[in-house]
C-alpha cells in the first residue's frame, strides 16, 4: 500500500497495537498522521 | 551455602568495596564465562565446582549479586558482582575474593544474628475477594447511564436482559473468582458460561457474593453523613437480611434506622440534581443518593454513589480477611486481627474528594475505620488498572524496612463499569453480565515461613523512557525480571496478566484480553529463543488461564490469581508466579503513556 501522501487517522489498543506505533509507522512510510488516539477497551 | 552466600554481602563490602557504578571491563566478561554461563544456564566447567547465588537490592536501582564457588577441600572463592541501573546502560564489575573455608564457622554465627533481618522479607498473608451482584445499578454504569440519557426508550430492553441472582451465583467466572473453580478449569466448562446452573452457595473459599438488597443495605452501613436514603418496608427487610451475615455487627444493622417514607424519597427524586434513584432489578424503588452540596460537583449523587460502593465493596473483602471464622487459610488468627493491621492502602480507581481536592482521597483510611483497624492508618495509591501491583509493591517494601509488620492492600469496586459492555450483549441477546461489583483484599506480612514471598528483587516497572510497544512493556515486565533472576520464561508456573473474561469483552469486538497478553509473553520467550514458534500455544495453555475477572478495572488485572496462586503455592503445587498489570494512563488526558508493573510471588521454602 502507497501510503505517500495520504492523511492518516491512527486508532491504537492498549493491549494490542498503540496508537504511537502505527502513526510512526505511517510517519515512516510517507503518510501524513491527522490523529492518532490509544483506546483502552476494558 | 547459601546462608554463607547470604553473609558475605556485607562482608565483601568491607572487604573490598565496590564502585557504586562501573562499567563492565574485559576482566569482567572472563570472570563471567568462568562461572555460570549467563546466555544459557549451561553447567559450568570447572572441577569440583559448586555455586550459589544470590542478588539483592543494595541500594535504591541496584542489584547486588554473590555466586560463591568451592575448590577442592580448603579454599572457596566468590565473586560480587554489582549492576547497576543508573544509566541506559547496565553496568558491572566483578570481584573475586577467596577465603579458607575455616571461617565458614563465624560465617554462620553471624548468619543467626542477622536472621533477625532476614523474618522481615515480606510474604503475603492471605487474600480474600467479595463480590456483590447489583442489577438494579447496572443503570447506573457510566455507558448505559449516558446511553439511557440520550435514549430512555432503551431501558426496558436493559431491565429485561438483567440476570437473577441464582444466575449470578452458578456463573462459573465468579465461582472462579472467589476460589471455588480453578480458571484452567472453566476451559472444561460448556460455554457460554451464563447457561451453566445449579449453584445456590454464596460463600466460596475466598469471599461470597451477595444480593443486592444486602449491599443496598450495607452502603447505608458505609454512609457516615447519611447521604443515602432507604425507603422503610425496605430498609426492615434488609436488615432482617443482614441479622445472621457473619461478617455484619449489631452496631452495623443499628445504623439502618427506620428508614425513610417513600413519599419523601419520591419528592427528592423530583430535581434529577439533587438525587439518584436506587431500583431493584425487578424495577422496585427502595431508595436514593442525594447530593453532599448544592455548586460541588464532586459531591453530585453519581460520585458519591461510586464512592460508597467502592469503600462498601473494600470493606467486605478486608473484613473476610480478617474473619477468623471463615478465612481458612493460616492467615486466620488473632496474630492478623484487626487490631494488628498497622496500615492499609487503598488501591482502587474512585476519586473521593470535594471542589477544593478532587481526588484528595484516603479511602484506605475510611475502610480501615469500616473494618475496626484502630490502630492503623493508610492512604491511596493511585495507577489506573496496575495501583493494586503498585500497591503490593510498596506494602512489601515497607514490611520489608521495617516501618509496619502488616500492611493491607485493599481497593474496592468501579460502579462506572456496570454494563460497559451492554450493548454487544443486548446485540446477541444475552444476558447483560457485566452486572457485578468487586472488591479485593490482600495482607503483606513479615515471613512466618509458610506464606509465599513477594519477591521485591523480581519488580519490574514500565520506566518513563522505555518506550510504549508491547515489546518494550513486556519486556520491562517480564523478560528483565526473569533475566534478573536467571530464570526462563518457563520457570514460572503461571503469568497473571490480565484476567477479563472473554465472556464480558467479546460480544463487543474488545476480542479476548488474557489470551492476547499470554501469546505476547509466549512470542517475547520466542523472540529469546527460550521456546521455539511451535511451542507457543502449549505455552499459551500451561503457563496463561482463561480469563475469569468481572471487568472492573483495577480488580481484573492480575490480582485475580493471587487467591489461587496463594492456595498453590503453600500446598507445595507450584514454585513461582509472576504478576503483570498494565494501567493506561493516556485516559487522563495528562500523558500519552501507559504503565505498567510486575513481581513474582514465589513458594516459602
Amino acid at each position: 500500500m502507497d501510503l505517500r501522501n495520504k492523511k492518516i487517522i491512527a486508532l491504537g489498543e492498549r493491549d494490542g497495537v498503540q496508537g504511537s506505533a502505527i502513526a510512526r509507522c505511517a510517519e515512516s512510510a510517507g503518510a501524513e498522521v491527522v490523529l492518532e488516539v490509544t483506546h483502552c477497551f476494558v | 551455602m547459601a546462608l554463607i552466600v547470604y553473609i558475605l554481602g556485607p562482608v565483601l563490602r568491607i572487604i573490598n568495596p565496590v564502585p557504586y557504578q562501573c562499567r563492565p571491563s574485559a576482566t569482567d566478561v572472563a570472570h563471567s564465562c568462568e562461572g555460570r554461563n549467563r546466555e544459557n544456564g549451561a553447567t559450568p566447567t570447572v572441577p569440583e565446582y559448586r555455586q550459589a547465588q544470590l542478588r539483592w537490592s543494595w541500594f535504591s536501582g541496584t542489584i547486588f549479586e554473590l555466586e560463591m564457588f568451592e575448590q577442592g577441600e580448603t579454599r572457596c572463592y566468590t565473586r560480587a558482582t554489582l549492576l547497576t541501573r543508573c544509566s541506559d546502560q547496565p553496568a558491572v564489575q566483578d570481584t573475586l575474593v577467596s577465603f579458607d573455608r575455616r571461617l565458614i564457622p563465624r560465617f554462620v554465627r553471624l548468619q543467626n544474628r542477622l536472621m533477625i533481618n532476614s523474618t522481615k522479607q515480606p510474604v503475603i498473608l492471605g487474600v480474600r475477594y467479595f463480590l456483590a451482584h447489583t442489577p438494579g445499578l447496572v443503570r447506573h454504569g457510566s455507558k448505559p447511564s449516558r446511553d439511557l440519557m440520550a435514549n430512555p426508550g432503551l431501558l426496558p430492553s436493559l431491565t429485561s436482559h438483567l440476570r437473577s441472582f441464582q444466575d449470578a451465583l452458578a456463573y462459573p467466572p465468579h465461582r472462579a473468582f472467589l476460589g471455588a473453580v480453578y480458571p484452567d478449569d472453566l476451559e472444561h466448562l460448556p460455554k457460554p458460561w451464563y447457561q451453566v446452573t445449579g449453584q445456590d452457595s454464596r460463600w466460596s473459599p475466598h469471599g461470597e457474593i451477595m444480593p443486592e438488597e444486602e449491599f443496598y443495605a450495607l452502603l447505608k452501613i458505609a454512609d457516615d453523613f447519611d447521604l443515602l436514603w432507604l425507603e422503610e418496608e425496605f430498609t426492615r427487610e434488609a436488615a432482617v437480611a443482614l441479622a445472621d451475615h457473619p461478617l455484619i455487627s449489631d452496631s452495623d444493622v443499628k445504623k439502618l434506622g427506620a428508614g425513610i417514607a417513600l413519599s419523601a424519597i419520591e419528592s427528592q427524586l423530583k430535581d434529577s440534581a439533587s438525587a439518584l434513584p436506587l431500583y431493584l432489578r425487578d424495577g422496585r424503588l427502595v431508595g436514593c443518593v442525594n447530593r453532599a452540596h448544592q455548586q460541588d460537583a464532586t459531591l453530585t449523587p453519581d460520585v458519591l454513589l461510586e464512592n460508597l460502593a467502592c469503600k462498601a465493596s473494600a470493606a467486605m473483602a478486608f473484613r473476610t480477611l480478617l474473619s477468623p471464622s471463615l478465612v481458612s487459610q493460616n492467615s486466620s488468627g488473632p496474630e492478623n486481627s484487626a487490631n494488628c493491621i498497622d496500615y492499609v492502602i487503598n488501591s482502587g480507581e474512585e476519586a473521593v474528594g470535594e471542589r477544593y481536592q478532587r481526588g484528595g482521597g484516603n479511602l484506605g483510611k475510611a475502610v480501615a475505620e469500616m473494618c475496626g483497624c484502630v490502630n492503623a492508618t493508610g492512604a491511596d495509591v493511585k495507577a489506573f488498572c496496575c495501583g493494586p501491583v503498585h500497591a503490593l509493591v510498596m506494602a512489601g517494601a515497607l514490611v520489608n524496612a521495617g516501618v509496619y509488620k502488616k500492611v493491607a492492600v485493599v481497593a474496592g469496586c468501579s460502579l462506572a463499569k456496570l454494563g460497559m459492555k451492554y450493548e454487544g450483549h443486548l446485540g446477541l441477546d444475552q444476558p447483560v453480565l457485566e452486572d457485578v461489583l468487586a472488591g479485593m483484599a490482600i495482607l503483606v506480612g513479615e515471613d512466618d515461613g509458610v506464606s509465599p514471598r513477594l519477591k521485591l528483587d523480581s519488580v519490574g516497572r514500565h520506566s518513563v523512557g522505555a518506550g510504549s510497544s508491547q515489546q518494550a512493556i513486556f519486556r520491562c515486565l517480564v523478560s528483565e525480571p526473569l533475566e534478573r533472576l536467571g530464570l526462563r520464561y518457563q520457570d514460572v508456573d503461571k503469568y497473571a496478566t490480565e484476567l477479563h473474561n472473554p465472556e464480558l469483552t467479546e460480544p463487543s469486538g474488545s476480542g479476548n484480553v488474557p489470551l492476547l497478553n499470554y501469546r505476547l509473553i509466549a512470542g517475547m520467550a520466542t523472540l529469546e529463543e527460550q521456546i521455539s514458534k511451535a511451542d507457543i500455544p502449549d505455552f499459551v495453555q500451561r503457563h496463561g488461564m482463561p480469563g475469569f475477572s468481572p471487568t472492573q478495572g483495577h480488580i481484573a488485572s492480575a490480582v485475580p490469581f493471587l487467591g489461587h496462586a496463594w492456595d498453590r503455592l503453600v500446598a507445595g503445587e507450584m514454585q513461582r508466579s509472576l504478576f503483570l498489570a498494565k494501567g493506561s494512563l493516556f485516559l487522563g488526558r495528562m500523558t500519552q503513556l501507559s504503565d505498567g508493573m510486575s513481581f513474582i510471588l514465589e513458594r516459602n521454602n
